[in-house]
This record gives structure tokens, C-alpha cells and sequence, in this order.
């Protein structure tokens, strides 16, 4: 456990010493958590408040959703289970950024020899790592989520709309489902950045890992998908098996090796 | 406390992979405790190749070897635990502090007391006063002595140095040559590369000659009389043909030659034969003004060796 905290200790005071590393990882989550608070803001003053749901027009798979609600509290629903998917996306993009560079970073600084000849085992290696990528984006989403639900309640929206955000969907979503999407896309990271031998196209490969969820948001958009507490619990699923596999392999295929000699 | 035999390394090279470059060819060699041993080499003999072989940093394609006692391959880290290394080009963590450098390797290293053990070697490399500065800001001399310190910090009885002082100017190349007695007189076993055979001749008890394959590994001296023998130089104040054929006759002298007045001799006994010798040159009325010994330097050996070396690569 030692050798790990040392990893992610170490990782964190390099990565936290750049400013652009920070203010990325910072004012990313603030523009995130400004766009649904004010579009709750402008809809809330701005929509009619006692038509029936279904005078709204929304897709109909959405409609049941809103069974005894107003049109603006659907709406206002409706447009939070989009936004829903940018709070998604915070525990995706954060550890990338600082995973994608943990190998190569050192490779081309030349500072990994040095390290792999020390008796740290590769996988507290790939823990440090992996760990010093994933606390901050899990910590950093549940800040914004955090800011985001105190901010709606200062907005004063109406209590369907409150319980909404505070339902099991939006819960197990960010809660749960969120630090899993960080641990797959820092193995995804890892894998990449021990691979290339250029950390840009380490970052920039790494980056296309929000593209499964671009694609969900587009299904989304479309009103193709809705995103109810079904579908949450079987993202959760798939997505911790697929984490879990990740994992697994991953500690097999890593080999010391491998990492310090292939020059791609 | 290094001990190989029949190492391998073949690296698969080309796009797809396809060609074989055999880095180190069948190298058994044995190091002594407390041993400084030079490992001498041209530029891509494959001496970093072995030194990251030796430290567990990558698998030879055969052969088997022991380090520190134990297995290489199946007790990887506990030779890591016991071994130091200062790796060729030793990177740095930049933005952080030399002290934060030390810290983090000292934890890694599980090293007891890590602030003592930092404190220690900031002071013993002389990087005291500049310990909190981030690396980035170092000379490659401060770079390499905090290297040093890095490679140092658990305290391994063995040390690999990886051409320790490649690039520093000639003051600093002394404090790390010193330094490296230092350790030598702590009874460490020192294994290094280097170009600079002068030092291979003033630091290491044996040296060895190696290019894909282990050429020859001796001391300097005895590498130095197997090779060309011992000659002695006779100054002879004027010079007769006759005892040219006199001293050749001498039991032990080998090759006789005449450079101006001098004689020139290989012999395999100089103990024994130059009183003879003298005794005989006096007699047959020669005047013996000075006798000397001539000494090769190691670099004459090395580039005999390498010169003839096979250079062919698999
Ligand atoms: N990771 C690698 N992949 C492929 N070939 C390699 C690799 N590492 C080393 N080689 C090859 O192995 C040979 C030996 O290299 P090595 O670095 O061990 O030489 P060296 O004796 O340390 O040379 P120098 O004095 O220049 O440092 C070279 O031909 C080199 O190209
Ligand atoms: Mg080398």
C-alpha cells in the first residue's frame, strides 16, 4: 500500500504543479454544472406551469416519465435527463487527461527505468497510477454534482423537479456509475499511453474514449433513448463487468518489458 | 554476487518484427563481492542491454544468472531490492525538488528511515543548499550526482553504474570517480560501463572487454602482459649489433629490437631476467644508462581487442 500511495502522491504533485492541468480539470466540471442550472433557471420563468404533461410534446416513451405533472416540470425533466449525460462525461474526461501522459510521460522523460528497477510490483505500479487518475475525477464529479444540486435548490424549482434530481437514476448515475466510467477510461488511458511514444497522441487517443457516450447523448438528443432507471442499471452492469475484464487482462498483458523497450 | 551464464538477448527489430538483432551473445562472467568491475565496450555492444539483464528491467532471450544470491527471473524482486542503478540516461522527476526526488524512491525502496537516508546523500552529493529547487533547474552534473544519491538510497550492496560519467565535465567526473572509491572501500560491488578506459584502468580491479560477446575479462595489468608481454628498455650509451644477438640469447627474452640506442625486450620474467641480462651487456663492455619497463595503456589493449573483434551483427 506504501508503494501505491507513493505512485499517486508522486503523480499528484507533478500533475497539480501545472496550472493548465488544473484549470482544465476545473473550469471544465463549472461549465458543466452552469448550463443545466441555467436552462432550469430561463425554462422555470419562462414556461407555462399548469398544462397537463402530455400538452408538452415530448417523445413518447418520455411521457410516461411525467404521469401527473405539469408541462413545465416535464420539460424541465426532460431537458435534465440530457444534461444528465455532461456529469457522465466529467468522470470520463478528468482521469483521461492525467492518465493518458502516466507512461509515456515518463518514457520520454526518462525517468521510468529508474523506477521499474525498483521493487514495486506492477500492479501497485498500475494502481498508483490508475488511482491518482480516477480519485479526481470521481471527486471532482461529485463536487460539481454537489454545487449543482444546492444550486437548484436555491433556484427554487418545484419539487417534482427537486425529487427528480435527487432520484435513484441521477444517484446510481453519478454515484456509482460515474467512478466506473472513470476506471475504464483510465485503464483505456493507461493501456494507450504504454503503448505510443508520444504523449500527445497518447492524449488524443485516449480522448476517444467518450465517444460510446457522445453516441448514447446523440440517441438522446434524438429522442431515440430515454434514459430511465432500466437502462441505468444495466449501463451499471455492462459496465462494471467490462471495468472489472479491463482489469484483469490488464494486469496480465502489463508486462515491465514491454513497457520500457517497445518503441511504437 | 553477479553470476551468469550462457545470457542471451535477441530483440526482434524491423516494422513487422521480422529481424533478429542479437544484442549480447552467450555471456558468462562471474563479479566478486567488493568487486569494481568494468564492463568495456563500442557504442552498441549491448553493455546497457546486460545491465538492464542484470537488474531485472528485461528477460534474457537464454541463459540464466544469479544476482545478490538470488534467482534472475524468479526472485526479480528481491534483486531489485538489493541493487542499485544508475541507469544511462537517468531522468528525473523535473518539476519536483531534488528532496522530493530522493523521497519518493526512498519510499519505494522501503527504505526505513527516508528522511535520514534523503538528508544524507542531499549532503554527501553536495546538493544541500539546492534541495528544494526543482530538478529541472540542475546542470547534468548536479543531475547526475542526484542520480547517484537516487541509485544509492536503500543502501544495495551491489551497484550498477551505466557510464557514470558520461558527460560531466573533468572536476565532476573526479568527484564521481572518487565517490565510487569511496564505495569501493565500503566493500560494495561495483559494476560499471564506461568509454573512458583511463578510468576502467584507474577504478577496476578486472575489466572486461565485451562486444556482442565477452572478448576477454582480466585485470588491466594482467590483460595488459598476456597480450603484449612485459618489455624493458635498455639505454645503452653507444650500440653494438653483436648485442642485439647476445641478450636474444638470454634464456626468457623473447622479441629483441633496436631503436636508436636503445634495446628494446620482451620478456616473460623481467624480475629474473634484467640482472641477468645487464650482468651480460656489462660484460661484453656495453655502458647501461637507464632500464625502464614500458607500459600499455588499457586503451591500446581495447582497441586491439575490439579492432579485431568480430563487428558482424546477426
Ligand atoms: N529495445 C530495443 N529494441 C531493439 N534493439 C535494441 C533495444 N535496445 C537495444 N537494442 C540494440 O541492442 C544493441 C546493443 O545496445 P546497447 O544499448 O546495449 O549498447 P551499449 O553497449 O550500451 O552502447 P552504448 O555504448 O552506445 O551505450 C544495439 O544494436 C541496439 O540497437
Ligand atoms: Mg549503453
Amino acid at each position: 500500500m506504501k508503494h501505491v500511495r507513493t505512485i499517486i502522491d508522486k503523480e499528484w504533485s507533478e500533475v497539480f504543479k501545472n496550472r493548465w492541468v488544473i484549470s482544465t480539470m476545473t473550469l471544465l466540471p463549472m461549465l458543466f454544472v452552469a448550463m443545466p442550472l441555467v436552462m432550469l433557471y430561463m425554462t422555470t420563468s419562462s414556461l407555462p406551469v399548469d398544462l397537463p404533461a402530455e400538452s408538452a410534446g415530448l417523445p413518447a416513451g418520455f411521457t410516461e416519465v411525467c404521469a401527473g405533472l405539469t408541462a413545465g416540470e416535464c420539460t424541465q425533466i426532460y431537458l435534465l435527463n440530457q444534461f444528465m449525460l455532461l456529469f457522465m462525461l466529467m468522470p470520463l474526461m478528468i482521469p483521461t487527461t492525467i492518465a493518458a501522459y502516466s507512461i509515456v510521460g515518463e518514457k520520454t522523460t526518462r525517468s521510468l527505468e529508474p523506477l521499474l528497477a525498483t521493487p514495486i510490483t506492477t500492479v501497485e505500479l498500475l494502481a498508483g497510477k490508475g488511482l491518482a487518475a480516477v480519485i479526481p475525477g470521481v471527486l471532482i464529479s461529485y463536487a460539481a454534482f454537489g454545487i449543482f444540486v444546492i444550486g437548484s435548490l436555491l433556484l427554487g424549482l418545484s419539487t417534482a423537479v427537486i425529487n427528480y434530481i435527487l432520484s435513484p437514476i441521477w444517484l446510481l448515475g453519478i454515484l456509482v456509475l460515474g467512478p466506473i466510467l472513470s476506471v475504464i477510461a483510465t485503464i483505456v488511458a493507461i493501456y494507450i499511453s504504454s503503448r505510443v511514444s508520444d504523449p500527445r497522441v497518447a492524449e488524443q487517443l485516449s480522448g476517444m474514449v467518450i465517444i460510446p457516450l457522445m453516441l448514447v447523448m446523440f440517441a438522446v438528443l434524438a429522442g431515440k433513448l430515454v434514459i430511465n432507471i432500466n437502462f441505468m442499471l444495466i449501463a451499471i452492469v455492462i459496465c462494471a463487468l467490462l471495468a472489472f475484464g479491463m482489469l484483469r487482462l490488464g494486469t496480465v498483458i502489463f508486462d515491465r518489458e514491454n513497457i520500457l523497450t517497445k518503441w511504437k | 554476487m553477479i553470476k551468469t551464464k550462457n545470457i542471451s538477448k535477441v530483440f526482434l527489430i524491423g516494422k513487422k518484427q521480422e529481424k533478429e538483432l542479437r544484442a549480447v551473445d552467450d555471456l558468462t562472467l562471474e563479479v566478486m563481492k567488493g568487486e569494481v568491475f568494468g564492463f568495456l565496450g563500442p557504442n552498441g555492444a549491448g553493455k546497457t542491454t546486460t545491465v538492464r539483464i542484470l537488474t531485472g528491467l528485461i528477460r534474457p532471450t537464454e541463459g540464466t544468472a544469479q544476482v545478490a544470491g538470488y534467482e534472475l527471473g524468479r526472485d526479480d524482486t528481491n534483486i531489485r531490492r538489493n541493487v542499485g542503478i544508475l541507469t544511462e540516461a537517468p531522468g528525473m522527476y523535473e518539476r519536483l525538488t531534488a528532496e522530493k526526488n530522493l523521497t519518493i524512491f526512498a519510499n519505494l525502496y522501503d527504505v526505513p528511515d527516508v528522511q535520514k537516508a534523503v538528508n544524507k546523500y542531499l549532503s554527501m552529493m553536495g546538493l544541500w543548499e539546492r534541495r528544494l529547487d526543482s530538478v529541472g533547474s540542475y546542470s547534468k552534473g548536479m543531475r547526475q550526482k542526484l542520480a547517484l544519491a537516487r541509485a544509492l538510497i536503500h543502501e544495495p550492496q551491489i551497484l550498477f553504474l551505466d557510464e557514470p560519467t558520461s558527460g560531466l565535465d573533468p572536476e565532476a567526473s573526479k568527484t564521481v570517480r572518487d565517490f565510487i572509491e569511496e564505495l569501493k572501500s565500503e566493500g560494495r560491488t561495483i559494476f560499471m560501463t564506461t568509454h573512458n578506459l583511463d578510468e576502467a584502468e584507474r577504478l577496476c580491479d578486472r575489466v572486461g572487454i565485451f562486444q556482442q560477446k565477452l572478448l576477454t575479462l582480466d585485470s588491466p595489468s594482467n590483460l595488459r602482459d598476456q597480450m603484449f608481454g612485459r618489455r624493458v628498455v635498455f639505454h645503452l650509451q653507444t650500440m653494438e649489433p653483436a648485442w642485439v644477438d647476445l641478450v636474444a640469447g638470454i634464456a626468457g627474452a623473447g622479441n629483441v629490437e633496436v631503436v636508436d640506442n636503445k634495446l628494446v625486450v620482451s620478456l616473460k620474467n623481467p624480475e629474473e631476467s634484467n640482472p641477468v641480462i645487464i650482468r651480460a651487456l656489462v660484460t661484453a663492455g656495453a655502458q647501461v644508462q637507464f632500464v625502464g619497463v614500458i607500459r600499455h595503456s588499457l586503451e591500446q589493449i581495447y582497441l586491439e581487442m575490439v579492432g579485431s573483434g568480430d563487428r558482424g551483427q546477426a
